[in-house]
C-alpha cells in the first residue's frame, strides 16, 4: 500500500551552523508516485531524505506519512543508501530477513519470493561479501522491501554501480515499486536516472537548500531510454535545471567525485 | 494500517523472471531478471547464436582447467611444508641452539656452574620427571584457574564498559583521564591494596590479573564500537531496532572480533602478571614452584617450569587467535 507524503514547511540548520541547510521546503506526494529529487552536490537532499525516514528531525516544520507525522525511524518508511551496507556476518536471507526479526516476525516464503523477486534465489546462503556490488544492493532492496514498506527512499542507490547494472537496476526498482504500489522519492546526481525512473523530478538549490522547480515525466513506463520521447525528456530536464541552478556551465550531472565531499568515515 | 495488510502478493507474480512480459510491455528485447548485468553472460544464452564457436571452445577448455586443479602441484606443495613445518622447527631449533650455548657458557664458567640446570638436557630430564609423577598438573592448574577467573572478570567488566565508551563520547571523555591514570600504574604496585582488600591469597592474586587484563579488552572493545560503519546502526534503526536488538544483531556480531584480540593482549599481560603474583603468599601455581626451586637450589625444575609456562602461553594464545578467527567476519585478504 502506498502512503502520501506531505512536508510542511521544513527548515532545518545543523547544530553549530548559523545558516539554514533546508528553508521552507514544502512538497506534496501523492500515493504510489515516483518522484526523484536532484540538485547540486550539498544542497541538502540526503539531509530531506533522512527527514522523510525519520532518521533526522527538522528544527522547524513537519512531515506527514499518510497522515502521520513522522517523529522517528519505521520500517514502513525505508531508506537504502549508496552503499547497500549489509552485513558481513550474515547471509544474504539472514540480511534480508533483518526487518522482520526486529519485528519478532517470521516469514521464510516472503524471503524466498524477494530473493527471487531481486535475482538472487540462488545466492540466498551466500556471504555477502562475495556478492558484486549490484548483487549486494539487490540485497538491500529485498532487505527493505521485506518489512512491507509504504514509501521507499533511495539516496543515489545505484551510484556506485557500473552503468549498466545500474540501468538495469533502475527499471527493476521502478517496476517493482509500481507493482507493490510503494510511493518512491529517489536522489540523485543523474539526470539519466531521474528521467528513467520519476514521475516527477523535484530541482532542489542550495544556501539555503529549497525545492525550486519541478518538471513532470509524462512517459509510459518502463521507460525506452533509445526513444525520442526519452532524449527530448532528459534535454528539457536538463536546461530546466540549469535554467534554475545553473552556472551557465553544462551542470547537468556533477560526476561521481563529488560525491567524495560527503563526510566520509571510515568503513569498519 | 495493519503488518498484514501491507503483505504484497509477491508469489502471486510467476511471470517476473520470465522475459514475456517484459517484451509485451515494453516492445523491448527481453532480458532475463535474474541476470546481473555486471555478470557474465550465460555461454549459449539468447544472442550468442552468431558467436556459437567460440562459446564451445571455451566449454571444452573449462574440464581441463578443472583437472590441473586437482593434480599435484609441488611448489603449492612446498610452500605449504615450508611454512607449516620447516620454518617453524627452524624457529624451535634456533632457540633451543642458544639455549643450550648458554647451558654451555654457564657449565664451563666454574663461577656460575652451580646453575648448570638451566641446560636444556636437565630441563627436559626435570619436565620429563615433572610430568611422569603427575606433579606438573597439580602446579599449572591452580595457575589456570587464576587466570581463567583473571580474565573472565576482565571480560565482564572490560566489554560493556568498552562498549559503553564506544558508543558515548561523552562518556570516553570523562573516563579519558581516570582510565589512562589507571592503566599506567604496574599491577604489581597494588599488590600490597590486593593483599589487604582480599580475604585469600587466591582473590588478591585474581584481582591483580584482572587489573592488568582488564585494560586491553576494554580498549580494544571500545575501539572496536567506534570503527563501526555508521551506515550499520542507521540501517538498523530505520527496520526498526530497538537498543537491545541493536546491541545483540549489529554491535556485538560487529565487534566479536576486537573483543578476542584485545582478549588476546590481555592474556598475554595476565600471563606475565601472574608469576610474580604467585610470589605472594600461596603455596601453590607456577610463580610459587619457581620460586620453591629456587629456594631448593633445584635450578633443573625451575628451568622446566619455565618451559612449562612458555608452552602454555603458547596454547592460550592460540587459543585467542581461533577465537578471532571464529568471530571474525572480515574476509581473508
Ligand atoms: N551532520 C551534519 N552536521 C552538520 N552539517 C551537515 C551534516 N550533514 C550535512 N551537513 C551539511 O548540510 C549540507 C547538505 O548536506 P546533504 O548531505 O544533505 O547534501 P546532499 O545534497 O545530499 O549532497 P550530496 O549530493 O553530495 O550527497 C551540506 O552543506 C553539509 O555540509
Ligand atoms: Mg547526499
Amino acid at each position: 500500500m502506498a502512503a502520501s507524503v506531505s512536508v510542511d514547511f521544513i527548515t532545518h540548520t545543523f547544530k553549530g551552523q548559523s545558516a539554514p541547510t533546508l528553508k521552507d521546503v514544502e512538497l506534496s506526494i501523492r500515493p504510489g508516485e515516483q518522484v526523484a529529487l536532484i540538485g547540486r552536490s550539498g544542497c541538502g537532499k540526503s539531509t530531506l531524505l533522512h527527514m522523510l525516514a525519520g532518521l533526522m528531525l527538522p528544527t522547524e516544520g513537519c512531515v506527514h506519512i499518510r497522515g502521520h507525522m513522522v517523529t522517528k525511524p519505521s520500517a514502513k518508511w525505508n531508506m537504502m543508501f549508496q552503499k547497500p551496507s549489509l552485513y558481513p556476518w550474515m547471509s544474504v536471507r539472514q540480511n534480508a530477513e533483518l526487518g522482520l526479526l526486529f519485528a519478532g516476525r517470521r516469514d521464510p516464503a516472503r524471503i524466498d519470493a524477494l530473493l527471487d523477486l531481486v535475482g538472487l534465489a540462488d545466492k540466498a546462503d551466500a556471504n555477502v561479501q562475495s556478492l558484486s556490488g549490484g548483487q549486494q544492493q539487490r540485497v538491500a532492496l529485498a532487505r527493505s522491501l521485506a518489512t512491507s514498506p509504504e514509501l521507499l527512499l533511495l539516496d543515489e542507490p545505484f551510484s556506485a554501480l557500473d552503468a549498466f547494472t545500474r540501468a538495469a537496476l533502475q527499471d527493476e526498482v521502478s517496476r517493482i515499486a509500481r507493482q507493490e504500489k510503494l510511493t518512491l522519492v529517489i536522489v540523485t546526481h543523474d539526470i539519466d536516472e531521474a528521467v528513467a525512473m520519476a514521475d516527477r523530478v523535484l530541482i532542489m538549490a542550495a544556501n539555503p537548500g529549497r525545492i525550486v522547480g519541478e518538471m513532470a515525466i509524462d512517459l509510459p513506463t518502463p521507460r525506452e531510454r533509445a526513444s525520442a520521447e526519452y532524449s527530448r525528456a532528459r534535454e528539457q530536464l536538463m536546461t530546466t535545471f540549469d535554467g534554475l541552478v545553473g552556472d551557465g556551465r553544462s551542470t547537468a550531472a556533477p560526476s561521481a567525485d563529488t560525491q567524495d565531499a560527503e563526510p566520509q568515515r571510515a568503513a569498519a | 494500517m495493519t503488518a498484514a495488510e501491507g503483505t504484497l502478493p509477491l508469489t502471486a507474480e510467476p511471470a517476473l523472471t520470465g522475459g514475456e512480459q517484459r517484451r509485451s510491455a515494453g516492445g523491448r528485447p527481453a532480458r532475463p531478471a535474474a541476470a546481473d548485468a555486471g555478470a557474465p553472460a550465460p555461454p549459449g544464452g539468447a544472442g550468442d547464436a552468431g558467436r556459437s564457436a567460440p562459446a564451445r571452445s571455451a566449454v571444452i577448455e573449462r574440464p581441463a582447467r578443472h583437472w590441473h586443479t586437482r593434480t599435484f602441484r609441488w611448489p603449492a606443495v612446498r610452500a605449504f611444508l615450508l611454512s607449516t613445518v620447516a620454518y617453524p622447527a627452524l624457529g624451535i631449533a634456533v632457540l633451543l641452539a642458544l639455549w643450550w650455548l648458554g647451558g654451555w657458557a654457564i657449565a664451563s664458567n666454574e663461577d656460575v656452574s652451580a646453575f648448570a640446570g638451566f641446560a636444556p638436557a636437565p630441563a627436559f630430564a626435570a619436565l620429563g620427571e615433572l610430568v611422569a609423577s603427575g606433579d606438573v598438573w597439580g602446579t599449572i592448574y591452580p595457575s589456570l584457574y587464576r587466570i581463567g577467573m583473571g580474565l573472565l572478570w576482565a571480560f565482564v567488566i572490560g566489554v560493556p564498559v568498552g562498549v559503553a565508551i564506544g558508543l558515548s563520547s561523552a562518556l570516553r571523555e570523562v573516563t579519558h583521564v581516570p582510565f589512562q591514570f589507571l592503566r599506567m600504574i604496574s599491577p604489581l604496585a597494588w599488590m600490597p591494596i590486593a593483599v589487604l582488600a582480599f580475604a585469600t591469597w587466591d582473590g588478591a592474586i585474581v584481582f591483580l590479573i584482572t587489573v592488568a587484563a582488564v585494560w586491553p579488552v576494554l580498549f580494544s572493545t571500545a575501539q572496536g564500537v567506534r570503527r563501526i560503519d555508521p551506515l550499520w546502526f542507521k540501517v538498523a534503526r530505520n527496520l526498526g531496532a530497538d537498543g537491545w536488538q541493536m546491541l545483540r544483531r549489529v554491535i556485538m556480531p560487529a565487534i566479536g572480533q576486537d573483543i578476542f584480540a584485545g582478549l588476546r593482549l590481555a592474556v598475554g599481560v595476565a600471563w606475565i602478571v601472574l608469576v610474580p603474583a604467585e610470589y605472594l603468599g600461596v603455596t601453590s601455581g607456577l610463580g610459587y614452584a619457581i620460586n620453591d626451586a629456587r629456594d631448593t637450589l633445584e635450578y633443573d625444575t625451575l628451568a622446566a617450569i619455565v618451559v612449562v609456562i612458555g608452552i602454555i602461553g603458547f596454547l592460550l594464545d592460540g587459543l585467542c587467535v581461533s577465537l578471532i578467527k571464529r568471530f571474525s567476519w572480515r574476509q581473508a585478504d
